[in-house]
């Protein structure tokens, strides 16, 4: 608690992320995280509370943006560059909506801060493919009606990806146990499950 | 005048076949826009400050910490000094600023004194709720009688609380004024069309100067119809700043005031003759959903048990108001029931299978659907090779036990218009202010304008989700279908007759001689004497043709009244109480079937949103605080991918079925899953529990309670 002071109560209850958050309308201080890398030990880094200068790799471009150190990757993508296809849901980890690739491996961009993500390669669906060309497993997701309202849709495509990558011959326990980390509302699970094992049929997400 | 009517089966090429959506490379691709997507420039965040109390009056409100805030361009007090605010996490200021964060440090810098009241909100024990309403008993034949002449007697007790709609996508718009007298809404919703007048009413402006656009949306289930108090106040923060202003709820208020579906607790009795013909029932049944209680169940549900009586009281709580939730009523209404009678049939030592069927004439006009299906699930199922009586489930700890259910609605199509152009290009469109909330909607009218005109789907252009096209109805109660396809279907047969007219004389024949198949307009007798499409909309010179179609119309399109049933097959550890579904078979109709690739997406997707209501989400309030204690979505439980099991569809469609016209299907299969699984657990642990969700604290304490098994 950089100001050791208490944020007020706000009437629905403060989650540890509000708290973090809050706190960090102070700065955010961290020997983990620089723009170099891993700091020094006793090397302490501060950012903020201030707007800092960062650049995001995502799919494929270098973007620049200037970013409050409390933002998180999920808003900085979505409110500063408008990559819209991660959703925010949940806010907090839970139901992967916002599920991006970070150097190949999937994230949820709500839990993860935008400086955090600073020079790493980030991935969305819309990296994946786009409507005229698409990626093999959003192809399977058209096919088999994966989809409903499809705002669950493109965090569920991005972690289908990875899970292909990991898992080329899954089998149905594999995807149950898998894909456990994305929550859908409109219940497409058996559509999803469906194209999952479809794309792994046909040679994969490199078909 | 043309015939409108639906081409017979052997002349349907697009209509009733498994077409993928139309929109489904979009949302796949994170290409389709969002409300919760949508950004202006120099567009501002806001963010509401929710009530922490359950019941209270607001003393006093201080913004002025807010308000210096580098970044804030306007706070609003929603609900000022003297207002009772009678829910926990109703909204009490707005405020919109620069960028999401600064609004939440803002709505966090203000300061509300309550005076805290007295609250309610747990209400399943009716003796401890300060207001109670009972409703007129209503009461059809001799139920004493029934129930002194009876065989058998059965009782029980039944409930299921509060559940959210918790709609991915959160309620909430994006408001901008173009100018001072116009306003132009993003809106996350379920009815564009409806949400004009909302608008404009609230912000007294001409209803001519608001326009609604909702190109995508991420699930309603029944809770977006309205503009909400927090929707007229982002239009206010978007007048006051002079700015376009998103207001999109965060996760805890989107759990607790965005909708929820209200709970119902009941007792039953019913009563047999020697034969097993249902006599007698009595049931007292409450519930609430929120501050102004709720409705009556349809108790009992779909069986027309001849001596019966019924009296529901309803019990004002604070919490949320409830809102419409799929098919509004109906999955209370028939978890009350089909409990009861599965438990009846337990009683008398009947396969619950054998004692629907028994009862059946009971289901009134659509009894013979009933049964036919009841008999084909069987099959499916596989019912009558594993069906046994309760507690003969075997010797282990996994107990394996099957269920069924049945269900009715209603899905007419609701008023609809429609405009369908064909341009000189040969290009075809069609415009209805309608929304595609998930459902396929949009994948209807495409099919249907293609079927109309003999082209492929991909050759025509569906336009919807903005109020500047032909007004259309709500999508709620499972109306869009029957609405949008019919008078997609009437417009494009006038718009059809139109180009007839235009190119018989070239073909040298009548226009009712000539029929658009395969891309072409030709003579029905010969079909080598043709036009292309293009050659045909080729002559129709600069202008396209417009043409109408509405719903009411001539010709039977539609049709409402629907029959389905479902089973459960579920394995229960009588250790852990932990429920796994094995199986589900849901056989439904809904009349012609447009795209049968989103129809069964429909009842699957209801199959796992009924196994989530069943087994696994609920409000849980905390009574001393009256606050929702699982406000987010970690503890908000929905199912994921590995607990829904094998789920089996399966539609009736063909002679007796598809000429009745287009129903909505919507809400139909989502009543059952409650019931079918409730009935597979008593069946396989040989004890009712008696509420859902049937979380394993509750398949414990039943089991200690009822000692079987």
């Amino acid at each position: 608690m950089p100001e050791g002071k208490r944020p007020e109560e706000n009437g629905s209850g403060i989650s540890r992320r509000d708290f973090f958050k809050t706190s960090t309308a102070g700065a955010v201080s961290t020997a983990l995280i620089s723009k170099q890398g891993m700091a020094a030990p006793g090397e302490v880094t501060k950012f903020g509370p201030d707007p800092v200068k960062i650049k995001l790799i995502v799919n494929g471009k270098g973007r620049g943006l200037k970013v409050e150190p409390r933002v998180t990757l999920l808003d900085a993508l979505r409110n500063e560059l408008d990559v819209t296809g991660p959703k925010k849901v949940c806010d907090r980890a839970t139901c992967g909506a916002c599920t991006v690739l970070m150097d190949g491996k999937p994230v949820y961009a709500c839990s993860i801060l935008a400086i955090e993500a600073e020079g790493k390669q980030i991935v969305t669906a819309e990296g994946l493919g786009s409507p005229d060309k698409m990626h093999p497993i959003q192809k399977a997701f058209v096919e088999n009606d994966a989809q409903q309202c499809g705002f669950c849709t493109p965090g569920f495509v991005v972690a289908c990806q990875s899970f292909l990558e990991e898992n080329p011959n899954p089998s149905v326990k594999d995807i149950e146990e898998g894909l456990g980390g994305n929550l859908c509302r409109c219940g497409t699970y058996k559509g999803i499950r469906e194209a999952v094992l479809e794309t792994a049929a046909k040679g994969g997400i490199d078909a | 005048m043309p015939e409108f009517n639906w081409p017979e089966s052997d002349r349907r090429w697009r209509i009733g076949k498994h077409r993928t959506r139309v929109d489904g490379p979009d949302k796949s691709c994170g290409a389709a826009e969002f409300t919760y997507d949508v950004k202006l420039f120099g567009m501002l965040y806001a963010r509401m400050l929710p009530c922490p109390h359950a019941r209270a009056r607001v003393i006093s409100v201080d913004t002025s910490a807010a308000e210096a805030m580098k970044g804030v361009h306007a706070v609003r007090v929603i609900q000022g000094p003297g207002t009772e605010i009678k829910w926990a996490a109703d909204d009490i200021v707005a405020v919109a600023a620069e960028t999401e964060e600064i609004a939440g440090d803002a709505v966090n810098a203000i300061k509300v004194d309550y005076e805290v009241l007295e609250h309610f909100v747990f209400e399943e024990h009716l003796d401890k709720a300060p207001e109670v309403n009972p409703a007129q008993e209503q009461t059809t034949g001799e139920p004493a009688q029934a129930f002194s002449d009876a065989k058998a007697q059965s009782e029980g007790y039944y409930g299921c609380g509060v559940v959210s709609h918790a709609c991915h996508e959160s309620h909430g718009h994006v408001a901008h004024w173009t100018d001072e007298e116009h306003l132009t809404v993003f809106s996350s919703t379920q009815a564009v069309t409806g949400l004009v007048g909302q608008f404009s009413e609230a912000l007294e402006i001409p209803a001519a100067n608001v326009r609604i656009i909702c190109q995508n949306m991420g699930g309603g289930f029944g809770s977006k119809f309205s503009a909400d108090r927090w929707g007229i106040e982002c239009a206010r923060l978007a007048r006051q700043t002079k700015r376009p202003v998103k207001l999109m709820l965060e996760r805890g208020p989107e759990l607790q005031i965005a909708g929820g579906r209200p709970s119902t607790f009941a007792r039953v009795k019913t009563a047999v003759d020697a034969d097993g013909n249902l006599t007698g029932w009595d049931s007292k049944s409450w519930g609430t959903g929120g501050p102004s209680g709720t409705g009556s169940p349809p108790l009992p549900y779909v069986f027309e048990v001849p001596n019966r009586k019924h009296q529901h009281s309803s019990v004002p709580a604070n919490i949320g108001p409830s809102r419409a939730w799929r098919a509004p009523n109906h999955p209370q209404a028939c978890f009350v029931t089909m409990t009861a009678l599965e438990d009846m049939a337990a009683t008398i030592e009947m396969d619950p299978l054998d004692f629907f069927l028994k009862n059946i004439s009971l289901t009134g006009v659509r009894a013979e659907s009933y049964a036919e299906e009841l008999k084909l699930g069987a099959q499916m199922m596989g019912w009558k090779r594993k069906w046994k009586p309760r507690g003969q489930n075997g010797d282990g700890p996994v107990k394996r036990g099957l269920g069924l259910s049945l269900h009715t609605w209603g899905g007419r199509g609701h008023q609809s218009n429609c405009e369908v152009l064909i341009h000189p290009d040969g290009s075809a469109e069609a415009r209805v202010a309608s929304q595609d909330l998930g459902t396929g909607t949009r994948t209807v009218i495409a099919t249907v304008l293609a079927e109309t005109f003999g082209l492929r789907v991909r050759d025509v252009t569906v336009r919807i989700g903005d109020s500047r096209f032909p007004a259309s109805g709500a999508s709620g109660g499972s109306t869009t279908v029957g609405g949008v396809s019919s008078s997609t279907r009437r417009g494009a047969i006038n718009a059809l007759e139109i180009l007839l007219q235009k190119v018989a004389p070239e073909l040298g024949v009548a226009p009712e001689e000539l029929e658009a198949v395969r891309g072409r307009i030709r003579v029905k007798a010969s079909p080598n004497r043709y036009l292309t499409w293009k050659q045909a909309t080729g002559q129709l010179g600069v202008n396209p043709i417009s043409a109408a179609g509405s719903n009411p119309g001539p010709g039977k399109l539609i049709d409402s009244g629907v029959a389905g049933i479902q089973m459960a097959d579920v394995s229960v550890d009588i250790e852990t109480g932990i429920t796994k579904i094995n199986k589900m078979v849901a056989i439904q109709d809904c009349g012609l079937i447009i795209d049968m690739l989103t129809a069964k997406s429909q009842v699957y997707g209801a199959l796992t949103m009924g196994i989530s209501y069943a087994l696994c989400e609920e409000r849980i309030m905390d009574p001393v605080t009256g606050r929702l204690l699982n406000d987010d979505m970690e503890f908000y439980k929905l199912p994921g991918i590995g607990d829904i099991g094998d789920l089996i569809v399966h539609m009736m469609t063909g002679p007796g079925y598809d000429e009745r016209g287009v129903i909505g299907l919507g809400e139909p299969p989502v009543i059952s899953p409650g019931a079918a699984i409730s009935n597979a657990v008593a069946n396989a642990i040989g004890v009712r529990v008696p509420y859902l969700p049937l979380t394993p604290d509750r398949v414990l304490e039943a089991l200690e309670k009822g000692g079987a098994a």
